[in-house]
């Protein structure tokens, strides 16, 4: 496991044109080191598809096809049907940004999953439209400014709550719905192993820090993605059979405050003490949901 | 040799049914939408009764089921799906894709007015809502048409990597009984061979390829140009496979030709009446059949039928039309704002050729929204076509 961590991945190669410190990347390279040459990607519009995929040249290892923005879902259960019919157990697996999931995507995502295929779903949250210039989506924070949400004088940015994609998730029933962040690799890498076992949909959701999403450090994504966990705002979690069987928030768990996570990004600047306060409450509330 | 209990009379979706599990997809995606519902009821209930083996994945929207037969086309099988109306306009992001990704999908397309105000008969309008999409768009007049149209339309999209749509009139067609063969399955997969695409094209993992790549200004015009010249160059291999497929199906009874009534019939179009005719009628679809007991009365008036709308056989055209002093286009679309669609590609096909300065050139928009075409109507035309008055007019009463 150890020697496995920094061994680059033979599905995504160098090359690519993300940017400087990408967080989602550090995922992406996390989920490759899960999965083996047996698989098939389905991908939304995005940033990891324009950033992979710059004709003539190919980032990937693995046989992959991007269609649209909203229906990564839905090919990837012509994908199975496919296989189905060849008698294939190639694994299916779909990768979409927080935008192609929490918003356009999400009616296409719970047919593919009422239809119960055998396809792992894997969500970067990036918590913005970072592929269009960091506009808002169902996934960003509460007071957050993005580019269609942003500070002013009369508004602290964005004043919707983020969805809980992760509930929707396991109101489908699904065997196996999980969330990391970009901070954790190996917990990603193990996640896609476990979601991968299960017979039927699963869900993977993982914080991706965004370098110019939320206007940090571009050495930042690693350290973003632990303190979103460290401070409660978002735990690692896993649901087995839809019980929460694990999450980093234990008995053990001593909670940083959520103005650690918020000072170092400029999405987060314009906040005052009273604001940051109310983030702090939406973090405890996360650390008694999620207790295990 | 033709045996006679192989005709059967069939409702036109049954027909359509029939013909599908005889072409054996791998997968069928569909959502239902008036008046397409019979085409699908009929495949779920041949798959329930264990008749056909495809798999059918019920999708919760046309745009998923076009997602659907998307995904499953790029995996490199055979697939199928059936819309009308809204369901085709809800799906255009995906039809476009599909011809953009050269996948080989044939879908069926239960014509049908576009809403508002909510309407659920025939019209053109949802096919020419997509017309510039990149599929080849074959337009069917009878059921027997569309049987082979359909078969046609298979051995087309997997020989050129291009999707193929196949309009029938809902209702009209859809839902109506005609005595109609359908071919058996041995003697379409004499015609159109178990599909298997060539390495590299389709996602395996034993060959990992990039399919929807992104395409900057240096290589996205190329890409389109190419689609456009393909769908061009399909026009001659469309005519050599209508004539393959005549020539399979004579032995079932069910090649077109052999009902003798047009003078030419190529597959791209179909031209019944005079040699050196004064008016020429223009149409596509079922309202054919009623323009030809029509004209039967007029010595000097043919009708040309076009089969295959894009892309368009503009040289064919151009040949029937060159004698003829006027031509009245009847169509059951209207580009709002411009013109019948026919009309304009008429117009631009005139003009390019060169015919005729003086052509009187016509546009008659009928039976929007599932309104009758009348024989009566029929002969107003015939009768207004020479007469140099507005260009274009709605015949919806006389």
């Amino acid at each position: 496991m150890q020697n496995n961590k920094t061994l680059p991945s033979k599905f995504i190669f160098p090359g690519h044109n993300a940017c400087a410190g990408c967080g989602q990347l550090v995922a992406v390279q996390a989920v490759m080191r899960g999965l083996n040459s047996d698989t098939i990607i389905s991908n939304a519009t995005g940033c990891l598809e324009v950033t992979s995929t710059s004709y003539p040249q190919s980032a990937w290892g693995l046989p992959w096809i991007h269609s649209l923005f909203e229906n990564a879902s839905a090919v990837a259960s012509g994908i199975s049907a496919a296989l189905k019919q060849k008698k294939k157990k190639t694994k299916v697996v779909v990768q979409g940004g927080d935008g192609g999931t929490y918003d356009i995507g999400i009616g296409l995502i719970s047919g593919m999953w009422e239809r119960e295929e055998n396809i792992l779903y894997i969500c970067y949250d990036t918590e913005a439209y970072s592929n269009t210039g960091i506009q808002a989506s169902g996934a960003t924070p509460y007071d957050a400014s993005t580019t269609t949400t942003p500070a002013g004088l009369k508004s602290t940015g964005s004043q919707q709550v983020k969805k809980d994609m992760l509930a929707i998730a396991l109101a489908h029933g699904l065997k196996y719905a999980a969330q990391s962040t970009a901070g954790y690799p190996d917990d990603i890498t193990n996640k896609i192993k476990k979601a991968l076992a299960v017979d039927g949909p699963s869900y993977l959701q993982i914080l991706s820090p965004c370098i110019p999403g939320w206007k940090m450090r571009t050495d930042g994504a690693v350290l973003m993605g632990k303190l979103a966990v460290t401070t409660g705002l978002y735990p690692l979690l896993e649901y087995t059979n839809g019980q929460l069987t694990s999450s980093s928030i234990t008995d053990s768990f001593r909670p940083q405050t959520v103005n650690e996570y918020l000072k170092l990004q400029g999405r987060f600047k314009h906040l005052k003490a009273k604001d940051i306060k109310e983030i702090q409450k939406l973090a405890n509330q996360n650390i008694e949901k999620y207790k295990l | 040799m033709i045996s006679k209990n192989k005709k059967q009379i069939l409702e036109g979706s049954n027909a359509i049914a029939l013909t599908i599990k005889n072409i054996a997809p791998a997968v069928v995606s569909a959502f239902p939408i008036t008046p397409q519902t019979h085409i699908v009821e009929d495949l779920a209930k041949m798959k329930a009764d264990g008749l056909a083996s495809f798999e059918y994945i019920r999708a919760e929207s046309e745009f998923a089921a076009a997602s659907i037969v998307l995904g499953a086309s790029a995996t490199g099988v055979r697939v199928y799906s059936a819309t009308s109306s809204q369901g085709l306009l809800l799906m255009t992001e995906v039809v476009f894709n599909i011809a953009g990704m050269r996948l080989p999908v044939v879908m069926t397309v239960a014509n049908r007015s576009v809403s508002a105000p909510i309407n659920i008969w025939n019209d053109h309008g949802d096919a020419m809502a997509v017309r510039d999409a990149g599929w080849i768009k074959f337009f069917a007049s009878n059921h027997q048409e569309s049987v082979n149209q359909h078969i046609l339309a298979y051995k087309i999209a997997e020989k050129l990597q291009l999707p193929v749509m196949i309009n029938v009139d809902g209702f009209i067609l859809t839902h109506s009984y005609e005595p109609v063969i359908i071919p058996d399955d041995k003697t379409i997969k004499k015609y159109l061979p178990v599909y298997q695409p060539p390495t590299g094209t389709y996602l395996d993992p034993k060959n990992p390829v990039t399919l929807g790549a992104f395409f900057g200004p240096n290589n996205y015009l190329e890409t389109r140009q190419m689609l456009h010249e393909d769908l061009m160059s399909s026009l001659e291999i469309i005519k050599e496979e209508y004539k393959l497929l005549n020539k399979t199906l004579a032995n079932q009874g069910a090649n077109h030709q052999r009902q003798k009534l047009s003078r030419i019939d190529n597959g791209l179009i179909e031209y019944y009446g005079p040699q050196k005719p004064k008016t020429i009628l223009i149409a596509m679809g079922s309202v054919i059949g009623t323009i030809l007991e029509t004209i039967k009365n007029f010595k000097d008036v043919g009708l040309l039928k076009i089969k295959v709308y894009r892309p368009f056989p503009a040289e064919e055209i151009v040949k029937i039309i060159k004698p003829a002093q006027n031509i009245a286009v009847l169509e059951k679309a209207i580009s709002l704002g411009q013109s019948g669609p026919l009309y304009a590609d008429l117009a631009a096909t005139v003009m390019a050729s060169k015919i005729k300065k003086n052509l009187n050139l016509k546009n008659y928009i009928v039976g929007l929204g599932g309104r009758d075409i009348t024989q009566k109507m029929i002969k107003e035309i015939i009768k207004d076509a020479p007469q140099k008055n507005n260009y274009l007019k709605f015949i919806g009463k006389i």
